[in-house]
């Protein structure tokens, strides 16, 4: 039994891997290959429209991620803030910026080369927008931008998908023609908006699987990880596909078997609480914060992070019917591109829908996107389910504001909150 | 009057929490209404013609004890959001009857949406301002925001905005916008005689009332302070970036002065000369509004700019324009864009020769020490260099 969970478990990590690796090499061998190469965000990203255009995209939150993973984005913030770069301010682009400093080295130890084009999916996020102007400023490359609307009033209006599809068609189509020698083909297009909605299915039959008692996954430390091929360089490829049917044979496998998710320790046994997550995790402690969860029998039922590169359990696929409408469509409801008061009913649905003990919130000290509101946001869910909060501060990648004891103590008086409320609730039953 | 008499009279208005002067507007006549507005940006024009207020809420400044907001907001998150819901929280703004939050980053943006959850009863909208600033394109998609939101302005004020009351608007907007760019230009050109810190309360008592209110009272000041004997001192000429949101507190500006610093140009209270020509008169004013904000508007860290290469220029020009020979990037703790900003402006400013130093405030900052000793010690410098 456990040797046969074991090899379950790795056929999807060991895929998913390789394809990551695959990536990696396909763009540091460019300048043998000939292939041209954007530069995109995560929210908002228009891989099947870049692959149209036999381009690679190259993603700097996730190099920012994977470099932090690895204990180097203390150094490159550092790099950074000694060449100008404000304390204050994100510190996904100082690790960008300053891992450029120190020899852009990607993690199969060869040289990141500069990309062709700065595409500029402005969903989500202000500081997207300074960042590949920071860029651009350095690669003096040529920067196409979407202005993407924020849908301050919980909804978008046709006036804004027109003016993305307008920005589409008029500016980013001609401009990757033009880069990469590349005829736009539409069909083509269609055909890999098809295979996204394929993944994109089963990418949400993996993430509501949490639904389940006991939850086969966990959905914030572990989602991360299946999120990672559709909100990466693979969306709208046969291999997304792929990869994910491996992974929902496995998943359904730890259901047959009620089984709970696996942790970089084994399978987590006991589930005491299912929690739901808002905020991004901290990288350069990953594997140590996950820990103070599965060590308390914790386990995170859905997560507001796994949903930043698209909101797809709220309906969202991609639509090879009207793909640039699709593509706008998609750009508008990135979760931080929704307002506040969407992001609170999104919370209190998941609290309700997977019968969660409480909210807790991750808040980023140099994300205002996630972090401006948020406590806001977690009296109002709390207001609105009766069920309780907790807040904890950390950082994406500057190891300098994680502070493990502190993470820990709130954490562990979070759990007995959660307790005691439930004592609460069965003596006055 | 007498500059003294009118900056006094500024003064009072702006370091008015209560907002006195705004509230006796509205109480004067039935069918009045205020439409509060954040920085950095949003078309007065539209409200004006609606018979309505637009009031400038640039957070509590340093004269008010923030209790609430700081339940709302992490440390590391700039004060204007927790010193305006503090202005929210304590009855303040009771009597503005809708809230605009226009595009500046994303703190400004969260807010929107507090606001709607803890002032149901106050209409509030978020107000987006295109960042591609093709004519077909973002100047389209513009001109449709602007109409959804006259319809939003007329339907909360239950007065309807014609035409014609919108030219009218766009005329005396024009004339202030005029009227502030003469007494900046003015300022630039004999600083000794147009102090900053006065302009700056001008400026900020200026949209807390009407424009009409703004405009005899900038023809005055500009009247008066001609006429004031004001010694010239040996003071640097510097400009001033990066405080187009959160304002710093007014012994701030002082400070910066007292150090021996003119300060000819800032981007305090950028909304009333946002656009940097006039908004034509003749034809649809709603497109009128869109072009000249797509085609004629200030370069800021709020807004993109397409082009590598114009990074930053506008900023260079400005200082060539009005003969400074500094720059002091003066931004709050924690503001994103201006923090974004300045590494790139201040290769730019760099390229060109112009010296430049850097460092942050907030809006209730009290230790004016250390600032007063970073300018004079810049002001020294440049002095020695040139
Ligand atoms: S501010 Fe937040 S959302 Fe924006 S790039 Fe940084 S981490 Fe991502
Ligand atoms: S001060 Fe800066 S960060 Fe704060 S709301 Fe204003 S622009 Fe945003």
């Amino acid at each position: 039994m456990s040797a046969d969970k074991n090899v379950i478990k790795e056929e999807s990590m060991i895929i998913q891997k390789e394809m990551i690796s695959r990536n990696y090499d396909a763009i540091t061998s460019k300048m043998e290959t000939g292939r041209k190469m954007a530069s995109t965000f995560v929210p908002g990203n228009l891989n099947e429209l870049v692959r149209c255009f036999d381009m690679l995209n190259n993603l700097p939150e996730i190099n920012a991620i994977q470099a932090g993973m690895r204990k180097l984005t203390g150094g490159y913030i550092m790099e950074a803030e000694k060449g100008g770069h404000s304390e204050d301010v994100c510190t996904y682009v100082k690790a960008d910026i300053g891992q450029l400093g120190k020899g852009n080295i990607a993690p199969n130890g060869k040289p990141y080369p500069d990309p062709d084009v700065l595409l500029l999916s402005y969903t989500g996020c202000y500081t997207f927008m300074k960042w590949f102007e920071l860029l651009r400023e350095q690669y003096k490359c040529p920067t196409v931008m979407i202005h993407v609307p924020y849908q301050g009033d919980g909804n978008w209006t046709m006036n804004m998908r027109d003016y993305i599809v307008k920005q589409l068609k008029d500016e980013v189509i001609p401009t990757f023609e033009k880069i990469s020698g590349v005829k736009f083909d539409i069909d083509r297009l269609r055909e890999m908006m098809a295979l996204s909605a394929k993944a994109e299915d089963d990418l949400v039959w993996v993430i509501e699987t949490a639904k389940h008692k006991p939850s086969p996954i966990d959905a914030y430390f572990g989602a991360v990880y299946y999120v990672g091929p559709i909100f990466s360089a693979f969306r709208g490829t046969q291999e997304a596909v792929d990869y994910y049917k491996v992974l929902k044979k496995e998943i359904q496998y730890r259901i047959d078997n009620k089984m709970g998710p696996i942790t970089p320790e084994g399978e987590m046994k006991e589930q005491k609480y299912r929690i739901v997550v808002e905020g991004p995790p901290n990288w350069t402690n990953f594997r140590e914060f996950w820990k103070m969860f599965y060590d308390e029998g914790a386990v995170v039922v859905a997560s507001s992070y796994s949903k930043v590169g698209g909101t797809y359990d709220m309906g969202f696929r991609h639509d090879p019917k009207n793909p640039l409408e699709s593509l706008a469509e998609y750009c508008l409801g990135c979760y931080t591109n929704r307002n506040l008061p969407t992001r609170v009913e999104i919370l209190e649905k998941y609290i309700n829908d997977y019968e969660a003990d409480g909210l807790l919130t991750n808040s980023i000290k140099s994300c205002n996107s996630f972090s401006a509101g948020q406590l806001m946001m977690m009296r109002e869910v709390e207001k609105r389910t009766g069920k309780p909060g907790a807040f904890i501060e950390t950082d994406l990648v500057d190891p300098r504001y994680f502070s493990a004891a502190n993470v820990k103590n709130r954490l562990e008086s979070y759990f007995q909150m959660i307790e005691q409320k439930r004592r609460g609730v069965k003596s006055a039953a | 009057m007498g500059t003294q008499e009118i900056v006094a009279k500024c003064q009072a208005i702006f370091e008015d929490l209560n907002f006195t002067h705004a509230r006796e507007w509205k109480k004067a006549a039935p069918n009045r209404k205020v439409i509060g507005f954040m920085p950095v940006y949003v078309p007065l024009e539209l409200i004006h013609a609606a018979n309505a207020l637009p009031l400038g809420i640039m957070g509590g400044g340093d004269q008010m004890e923030v209790i609430h907001g700081d339940a709302y907001y992490q440390s590391y998150i700039c004060r204007i959001p927790r010193s305006t819901i503090e202005l929210g929280v304590t009855g303040r703004l009771d009597f503005v009857d809708m809230m605009l939050f226009p595009f500046v980053c994303d703190v400004i943006r969260n807010l929107s949406g507090i606001w709607k959850m803890m002032f149901p009863n106050v209409v509030s909208r978020f107000f987006d301002t295109p960042q591609n600033f093709e004519e077909k394109i973002g100047g389209t998609y513009y001109e449709h925001e602007l109409l959804e939101l006259k319809e939003a302005i007329e339907q909360t004020t239950g007065n309807k905005i014609t035409d014609d009351a919108l030219r009218n608007s766009i005329k005396l907007y024009n004339e202030n916008r005029k009227l502030i760019w003469g007494l900046y230009d003015a300022r630039a050109k004999e600083p000794w005689k147009f102090p900053t810190w006065e302009l700056y309360v001008i400026m900020r008592a200026g949209i807390m009332m009407p424009v009409e209110e703004h405009n005899q009272l900038l023809k005055d000041y500009a009247a008066a302070a001609h006429q004031e004997d004001r010694p010239k001192r040996d003071n640097s000429r510097i400009v001033l970036n990066g405080s187009f949101c959160e304002q710093p507190p007014l012994n701030l500006i002082k400070s910066i002065e007292m150090a021996g610093c003119y300060v000819v140009d800032d981007d305090y209270v950028l909304v009333n000369r946002f656009l940097t020509s006039d908004v034509p008169v003749e034809g649809d004013p709603l497109k009128n509004l869109s072009l000249t904000y797509i085609k004629h508007s200030v370069e800021t860290a709020c807004k993109y700019v397409p082009k590598e290469e114009d990074k930053g220029q506008y900023l260079v020009e400005r200082i060539k324009k009005c003969g400074a020979e500094g720059v002091i990037f003066a931004a709050p703790s924690f503001c994103d864009p201006a923090l974004l900003d300045r590494p790139m402006l201040s290769h730019r400013v760099t390229e060109h020769n112009i010296p430049s130093i850097s460092f942050k405030y907030a809006e209730n900052s009290g230790q004016m020490q250390p600032i007063r000793e970073q300018a004079g010690t810049f002001a020294d410098s440049i002095k020695l260099w040139n």
